[in-house]
This record gives structure tokens, C-alpha cells and sequence, in this order.
């Protein structure tokens, strides 16, 4: 066996002596590390303001979609099952789970606007859900992220006259039909698409579901 | 490239790495990675993200970018730390060394061109564990001088450019019926959509690996002719 090779002495002594202390390995790699660390560190620092700045204008782009630019845009908060002004103590306002109310230039209420998701076929299919709180009717909806079936699946973002079809609609809960229909309360879904169609309606009365009571609740206690 | 003789003494100054690749000119550095050790057609690396991130031209060329900052930032910065890094933990050194141009090219991807980000994904961080680069740093510049890898480090880069644009390119066209994002062939063009999902992606590679291969045997049989 090639064992016997190895029991002599001289090429023992070569790998002695080309090998390094474990003391130089860990200095070197923990030197590594450290200026990795620094780097990285100044880097995201650098990056994190337009980062934020970006995820910030998204956001803000929808809401404005979905509700149809409004004047004027209020920010509440949710802090434990309640709404608030203000975010939570030590949240980021940016992460923290909130609901846009929107106002014309008169100054009256068009609706709210919410995030909410739903798995649809392959992905979650995340909505920015726009609807009037007191009527329970949907201003409209705008797609922030899913990564369903091209051609299909992402036709929910491509085919305008699907979502073409939700304004006006009440949520009473939200159906889905596989024909064209004129129930106020029943969009028709894509051929092709069934699953990611009721996807969207899943998320709609999500949205409806949790933020409607939240939404009821805080105008009750004098928060308009 | 049998002929190609360099008789280019050894360096004085630079003893002989064991397994350093031989001298030559610097554009051949370059240009193997191009043609005859293409990243992706010839080395079969990279096979992950060429197949990922190849449904648009666009993704492709974002790609390609990332690779190309890491691959050529990383293997100069491994050929000019050669001697201080112990060959007991290079491996390890050079994954940080790679680590950390990712993540600097991942922030800066979300924080400037945020649209493009969010569609490569998780692909950009996982340029981390792209054996192209791995491979270039352990074979290539980490026993060389460092503008031997620079120019090594691009010409791999533009290989995996080449490949990877070329599969997007076709899917993106053929997929979408667009180049760019600009429609190419009307309204009246239905789009294969299967080919700008996975199973397009490996036909595409399959057809591309067909050609290159059937080219390269006649390149083979086309100079037995010659020199018989």
C-alpha cells in the first residue's frame, strides 16, 4: 500500500516545513474578514439610502394607482390590533405593516389602500388593494410581485381588461366566474389562468377581511 | 494555437508556482476564454445562471455585468495576495475575497438599477458560488502575476457574456417575440412562451452545446486534411 511511502521520514519534513503555523492561518483569515466586514459595511451604508429611497417610490406609486391619485395620502400604522399615527416604538416605518388613506382635493376620504398576499400558483401573489372602507367597493388593484407562469399566470398583470374589471366591484366576499358576468359582486377569470385569477380574489378579500374591522374600529374611537 | 511558440525567458524575480499555467502573450490569456476554454460552452461552468437568468436579453447583459466586476475584481485581488495568503486556507480566502465583490455588486444593483435586481433575484448572490470564478482564482490568479489574471479574469468574463447573451438573445426572441423589450414581428406573432421557461432554457443550451460541437469536430477534420 501507498502507506509505506508516507512512514518515511523526508517528505514529512517537507510538508513541516512548508506548512504554516495555525496561528498565521487564523491571523490571516481573521484579517480577512475584519477588512471584508469594513468594506461591506461601508458599502451598505452607502447603498442603504437610495435602497430605501426606491422601496419607499414603489410603494407610493401603487397607492397612488390604486386609488386613483388622490390630493392627499395619510399613513396609519398598526400597532398591536389597533391603527395608530405613529409606527410602532422602534419599527421601521418602511417594514411596518400600515394602510394608505387617500383624500381628494376636497378633503374627503376616496378609499384605502393596503398590501396584502396570497399564494397563487407557483408563487405569492402580492397586491396593493385599494378599497372604500364604508362601501366595501374596490377602487382597484396593482401587482407588486409574483412570479407566476409567463403567458399565463402573468397575464393578471398583462391582460388589462382583467383588472379592468374590479373598480366598482363590492366585496361582499369577492367571486370568481368563469364567464362573463354582471353581478356586482363576481369578476370573470382569465382562461388559462384560473388558479392565479383566484389568487387575486383571495387577496382582495384578505385585504377586505382583516383591514375592514381595523379600519371601522379606529373611526369609531374619533380617528375620523 | 499548436504553433504559437513563446520563448519568453522565465522571470527572475518570479520563482515557479508548481501547476502555474506556462507564459504566453497576453492576448491569448484574453482570448481563451473567449473561444477555446469558453466559461459555458467549453468548461460546461456557469451552467446555473446561463440557464436562470437567460429568458431576456436584458437579465442577460445584468448578469453578465455582475460577473464580469466580480470575476476580473477578485482574481486581481487574489494575484496580488498570492504570497500572503497560506496554501492551507486559500480556498477560504478566496471565497471571502469573492463574497465580498458580490455583495458590493448586489447592493449596488438594488440600490441603482432596483428593477433589474428584483428580477435576477437570488442569482446575483449566488455569483458567490459560480464555479467560473472559484475556478479562475484557484487555476489561474492565484499563481500569476496580476496582469496575466486581469486579462485571464475579462476574457473568461466576456465568454460567459458571449454564451450567456447569445441563449438569451435567442430565447427572449423566439419566447416573447422581442429584443429588448421592443416587439420584433407585430401583433400577429404568438409567442412560444414555453421557451422562456426552464424547459426552453435546457433545449436551448442542448441546440447550442449541438452546434458547437458539430463545429468543432469539423474545425478537427477540416485540419487532419490539411496536415495529414
Amino acid at each position: 500500500m501507498s502507506g509505506h511511502e508516507h512512514s518515511h521520514g523526508a517528505p514529512e519534513a517537507a510538508v513541516v516545513d512548508a506548512g504554516s503555523s495555525s496561528v498565521r492561518l487564523i491571523a490571516t483569515l481573521a484579517m480577512f474578514g475584519a477588512l471584508a466586514g469594513g468594506i461591506l459595511a461601508f458599502t451598505y451604508q452607502k447603498t442603504l439610502p437610495p435602497i430605501r429611497k426606491f422601496a419607499g417610490e414603489r410603494v407610493e406609486v401603487a397607492v397612488r394607482e390604486v386609488l386613483g391619485s388622490p390630493a392627499k395620502l395619510d399613513t396609519l400604522f398598526l400597532v398591536g390590533d389597533k391603527l395608530s399615527k405613529t409606527p410602532p416604538p422602534g419599527a421601521d416605518p418602511l417594514e411596518a405593516v400600515k394602510v394608505f388613506i387617500g383624500f381628494d382635493a376636497s378633503g374627503a376620504p376616496i378609499g384605502v389602500a393596503v398590501e396584502e398576499k396570497a399564494p397563487g400558483f407557483s408563487s405569492d401573489v402580492v397586491l396593493m388593494v385599494g378599497f372604500n372602507p364604508q362601501t366595501s367597493a374596490l377602487t382597484g388593484f396593482k401587482v407588486l410581485a409574483q412570479t407566476e407562469t409567463p403567458g399565463l399566470g402573468d397575464k393578471i398583470i398583462k391582460d388589462s381588461s382583467f383588472a379592468r374589471q374590479f373598480p366598482g366591484k363590492l366585496v361582499t366576499p369577492l367571486k370568481g366566474d368563469k364567464s362573463a358576468t354582471s353581478d356586482p359582486s363576481t369578476v370573470q377569470t382569465i382562461t388559462g389562468a384560473t388558479i392565479t385569477s383566484k389568487a387575486v380574489i383571495k387577496v382582495i378579500n384578505k385585504a377586505v377581511e382583516t383591514w375592514k374591522p381595523r379600519l371601522d374600529a379606529y373611526a369609531k374611537e374619533g380617528g375620523k | 494555437m499548436t504553433a504559437i511558440h513563446v520563448d519568453a525567458a522565465p522571470d527572475a524575480t518570479e520563482p515557479i508556482v508548481p501547476g502555474a499555467p506556462p507564459p504566453q502573450p497576453l492576448w491569448l490569456d484574453f482570448w481563451r476564454g473567449i473561444a477555446e476554454d469558453n466559461p459555458v460552452m467549453i468548461q460546461m461552468l456557469g451552467l446555473c445562471p446561463s440557464m436562470a437568468v437567460s429568458n431576456s436579453l436584458e437579465n442577460g447583459i445584468g448578469m453578465s455585468a455582475a460577473v464580469i466586476f466580480v470575476l476580473v475584481c477578485s482574481s486581481l485581488l487574489v494575484s496580488l495576495l498570492r504570497k500572503v495568503i497560506p496554501g492551507e486556507v486559500r480556498l477560504a480566502s478566496y471565497i471571502l475575497i469573492i463574497a465580498t465583490f458580490v455583495t458590493i455588486s448586489d447592493l449596488v444593483m438594488q440600490a441603482y438599477f432596483p428593477a433589474l435586481s428584483k428580477t435576477l433575484g437570488p442569482f446575483v448572490p449566488l455569483i458567490v458560488v459560480n464555479c467560473i470564478i472559484l475556478g479562475r482564482a484557484e487555476a489561474f490568479a492565484g499563481k500569476v502575476k496580476p496582469v496575466r489574471a486581469v486579462a485571464d479574469a475579462f476574457g473568461m468574463g466576456v465568454g460567459f457574456t458571449l454564451a450567456l447573451c447569445t441563449i438569451a438573445a435567442f430565447r427572449e426572441v423566439v419566447g416573447n417575440g422581442t429584443l429588448l423589450n421592443h416587439p420584433l414581428f407585430g401583433p400577429n406573432y404568438e409567442p412560444w412562451n414555453f421557451m422562456i421557461m426552464p424547459p426552453g432554457g435546457f433545449l436551448t443550451m442542448g441546440l447550442m452545446f449541438l452546434v458547437m460541437g458539430w463545429w468543432g469536430e469539423r474545425q478537427k477534420s477540416k485540419r487532419a486534411e490539411v496536415t495529414p
